[in-house]
């Protein structure tokens, strides 16, 4: 048997630590609320090249002074690359009426995308996202509690909503814009802290049968352990092709890149310790895992 | 405990690696810029004298080619650069005139023993090749009032004709219509009228003081029936109208219940596409003008489908297009093509008083739609070519009035059912369908298309490079076969998105991504265990065997969840996104394969069948 490493012995603190960054975030998503992006408020988007940085600033006031109300105006991944948001309801030619207001002054300005989507379009589609996160949170409660028990089924979706929460949290707090494709991440979150989550649970069910005379504190530090290098390694993999997308996949994958980084943080930190918290505060025993010993006893049976 | 996979799970294995590699190498044959060229009307197919001009044009204004070949429905041109494609497409387009539209595009260039065995490269989403995206709603509140309108307007006829007494007839609310009367009896009559002949309505009977009402409500799956027609008629619209841009790859598409995406890739001008898209075709019934007419009273018209043909048509109108509330395609008694088609009361009432008088005449049916059309001119020597809309009017049908009819008559002696169904489409997409509104729309422009390719490709490179290097430094020879697993992960999972030709967005790209980083996770698993079951004290042999199936249960289940949130976001997204859950949802299965059955045939090839003392896993 491998080192054991006490995880459970501070998980007081984890738990406390875990609360606070769950209030924070609430706080601040019920406070501030999201930046959503034009794919949830709907609205008018037009994004545009300069050959030399333009000041922002000066951008701003010539667009008003043409006639463009409530304008955001920034820049998107490059200092070349503006993006401007209005208010304004969309024509066809708001594209290039935009870069003809800007190229008043002389300066060479390329328009390389324009979008509208519908405020209706939009409120659907929030609609149907929260729905979409609800349904995968719920699938995947019934899933686990089929294939394990109930106990482990709260604590994987416990595990589950705490990083979903803390990543929207993470959004509101920092003013970054949530677009479609973090809602994307986000799902992507929610499968990949699961499969964190399982690996442990997985080894978790395994321990309490093999270690009978183990202590359920004991049989889940041992299973943490034994798991640990695994969930290491594994997050390691993920973050290094998501630091690669970060950098260099380009700004309209930059919030996806974010929201999984952050995720999968979060991710590995709580298949460690909010599942198995949950599942000692609801006093997990070996007899909660038992009975199925005798239907799967071919699992024990086929040590060599 | 000797871990050798028997002959046959290897061949299998081979099997599969050969035609993951297969179908996944048309993706290394870089596209041909292309000009396809396309007739204005179906019945308008590129031929080989067309193929002559082109290729004269073409090498009389200098433009190199690389090849041009008659196709089925097309002439496709192909060029070496970006250049003489847009070259050849202005020159093309003004020498062609307006019967032939040229659309820029990009042809594959997979060889011919690879496209017979149908493999083909993966198709490009629009934010990485550029166009326009567009989302239409259909108005249905509209829908259903176009339609109880006709009811209202039949079922007052119906009631006359059944001498049913009633006060009034409206449309109540969205789905229903209200009938007064003044008597119990006349709505009792009506009421067993309708559990007759209006079956698909619901009824109500309410009395208020000395007034009697009956309220018919459509049922839910009329309404939906309803929806579902409108939709159906706006799409095959839609279609005709894109077609008509002359769009190499355009997309028209139901989503949802009221809703219809059209993605046009290469477009550019919205403005242009939206003008086609939204304007509308009309119909018009006329009588054909007697032999002996004054040119003041009729027009002479050519065919639609026979340009040689043309006849002479009065000019007053006895029925426009907004009064057909249906046509279908069918077959007589005698098995023969025929057009049904419905108008609606006063329609009805119109075509009963003009074909009461002109029984054995004939009668056109006119179809008007709106054309660009360009021009030239020459201006101080130099020519100039103007684009301009005009309306287009033409015959597709001429028929002999056999009998006086009204509300519903059908148009028979149809050669052939093809026939009957494209006058069927024809006359629905002249008649009013429901309104639709542009609710989104998205432009992104070839440039950043191009940069969306790179940075998804380079972000791929670079996070595939990372994991292969710390794979290997991490479990030295066991790293090297999972990174043999890792690359043919992607080499299968391309050959999946190439199979089903499932569109590569950005987000699918950073799918891909995200799917390498994971798909060792696997082999993390195994690898673990094995080390574990290693420092158990069993023999390799003994810790390979124990490693793969203890670690197997795990990775099931750890991958069917992460499974289940893939295909609910492919259910939830739209667009891009949904390019997301395809290959997250591909590169699960894939890396099933790869990471369980392939690695352990190749560390069974490596280490299966003799005495070990160690194993390199770091």
């Amino acid at each position: 048997m491998k080192k054991q490493i006490d995880f459970m012995g501070k998980r007081h603190i984890a738990a406390f630590f875990s609360i606070l960054l769950v209030v924070a975030s609430i706080a601040s998503l019920s406070i501030k609320g999201l930046a959503l992006g034009l794919d949830f408020t709907g609205g008018t988007l037009v994004e545009v090249e300069y050959k030399v940085a333009p000041d922002l600033e000066n951008v701003r006031s010539l667009l008003s002074s043409d006639g463009y109300d409530k304008l955001v105006v920034q820049n998107f991944g490059s200092s070349t690359a503006v993006l401007v948001r209005l208010s304004e309801s969309f024509n066809d030619k708001i594209g290039s009426e935009v870069v003809k207001s800007l190229s008043s002054k002389g300066q060479s300005v390329e328009l390389k995308r324009a979008e509208f989507v519908g405020a209706q379009v939009g409120e659907e589609l929030r609609e149907q996202g929260g729905l979409g996160l609800l349904l995968a949170l719920g699938i995947v409660m019934l899933y686990v509690a089929l294939r394990f028990q109930l106990k482990f089924s709260v604590g994987a979706v416990g595990a589950l909503i705490h990083d979903v929460i803390i990543v929207v949290g993470c959004f509101s707090i920092l003013n970054w814009d949530f677009d479609l494709t973090v809602l994307a991440a986000l799902l992507a979150v929610i499968g990949y802290s699961l499969n964190d989550t399982i690996v442990v649970s997985d080894r978790i069910r395994e321990n309490f049968r093999l270690l009978r005379k183990a202590s359920p504190v004991e049989v889940i530090n041992i299973s943490l352990s034994q798991t640990l290098s695994r969930t290491l390694v594994t997050s390691l993999t993920t973050l290094l092709v998501l630091t690669a997308l970060y950098f260099v996949g380009g700004e309209m994958i930059n919030g996806f890149a974010k929201a999984l980084l952050i995720g999968v943080l979060i991710g590995t930190y709580s298949s460690i310790y909010v599942a198995s918290n949950v599942l000692l505060t609801m006093g997990v025993t070996k007899e909660d895992l038992i009975a199925p010993v005798v239907e799967e006893g071919e699992e024990v049976d086929d040590r060599p | 405990m000797l871990n050798k996979y028997p002959a046959w799970k290897y061949i299998l294995i081979l099997i599969t690696l050969g035609l993951g590699t297969l179908y996944s190498l048309p993706n290394l044959y870089p596209d041909d810029f292309a000009i396809q060229i396309t007739g204005n009307q179906s019945s308008l197919v590129p031929d080989e004298s067309l193929h002559k001009k082109v290729t004269k044009l073409l090498s009389e204004s200098g433009v190199e080619t690389i090849s041009s070949v008659l196709e089925k429905k097309n002439l496709l041109v192909r060029f070496s650069s970006s250049e003489s494609q847009l070259t050849a497409k202005s020159v093309l387009q003004d020498q062609l005139g307006d019967d032939y539209i040229a659309a820029l595009n990009m042809a594959p260039t997979t060889p011919d023993w690879l496209k017979n065995l149908g493999a083909g490269p993966m198709k490009l989403g629009l934010d990485l090749r550029g166009g326009v995206h567009f989302l239409l709603e259909v108005d249905m509140e509209k829908a259903l009032s176009q339609k109880l309108k006709i009811y209202t307007s039949e079922l007052k006829s119906v009631m006359r004709d059944e001498k049913v007494r009633y006060r009034s007839a409206q449309i109540d609310g969205i789905d229903g219509i209200t009938i007064k009367f003044k008597k119990v009896e006349e709505r009792a009559k009506a009421e067993s009228l309708a559990i007759s002949k209006y079956r698909e309505f619901t009824r109500t009977s309410t009395d208020v003081e000395n007034d009697y009402f009956l309220t018919l409500r459509l049922s839910e799956a009329r309404i939906k029936e309803i929806e579902d027609y409108a939709i159906q008629q706006n799409l095959i619209t839609l279609r005709n109208r894109v077609n008509e841009l002359g769009v190499a790859e355009p997309l028209v598409q139901r989503q949802g219940r009221n809703r219809i995406v059209v993605e046009l890739p290469g477009v550019q001008d919205t403005a242009t596409a939206k003008r086609i898209i939204g304007k509308t075709a009309n119909l018009e019934f006329r009588l054909e003008a007697k032999p002996d007419a004054s040119s003041r009273s009729s027009q002479k018209f050519k065919f639609k489908n026979e340009a040689s043909r043309t006849a002479f048509l009065e000019k007053d109108i006895i029925v426009t297009g907004s009064n057909v509330s249906n046509a279908n395609a069918g077959f007589d008694e005698n098995g023969v093509a025929q057009v049904n088609i419905s108008l609606d009361g006063n329609g009805g009432k119109m075509m009963l008083d003009a074909t009461k008088r002109s029984i054995k005449r004939r009668m056109g049916v006119l179809f008007i739609e709106q054309k660009s059309v360009t021009s030239r001119k020459i201006v101080d020597g130099e020519e100039v070519v103007t684009r301009n809309n005009r309306e287009i009017r033409n015959i597709i049908n001429l028929a002999t009035i056999q009998s006086a009819f009204g509300n519903s008559f059908r148009i028979t002696g149809l050669d052939s059912s093809a026939e009957a169904s494209e006058l069927a489409l024809l006359l629905r997409a002249g008649s009013l369908a429901a309104p639709i509104y542009f609710v989104e729309e998205r432009t992104v422009g070839p440039s950043l298309g191009a940069q969306n390719i790179n940075a998804g490709l380079l972000s791929m490179q670079i996070g595939f490079g990372l994991v292969l290097i710390f794979m290997l430094v991490y479990y030295r020879v066991f790293g090297i076969v999972a990174n043999v697993a890792l690359a043919i992960n992607v080499v299968l999972l391309c050959a999946f998105m190439s199979l089903i030709s499932a569109t590569l967005t950005l987000p699918g790209i950073a799918g891909i991504v995200l799917t390498v980083g994971m798909a060792v996770d696997a082999n993390v698993l195994i690898f673990e265990r094995i080390r574990e079951e290693l420092a158990n004290g069993l023999s390799p042999q003994q810790a390979i065997h124990a490693g793969y199936s203890r670690a197997f249960v795990t990775i099931f289940d750890a991958n069917i969840t992460t499974l289940i949130a893939a295909v609910i976001l492919f259910a939830v997204g739209t667009g891009p996104v949904k390019g997301f859950a395809v290959t997250l949802s591909l590169g699960i299965i894939t890396s099933l394969f790869t990471s369980v059955v392939l690695t352990r045939a190749i560390v069974n090839l490596v280490y299966g069948g003799r005495q070990i003392n160690k194993l390199s896993i770091g």
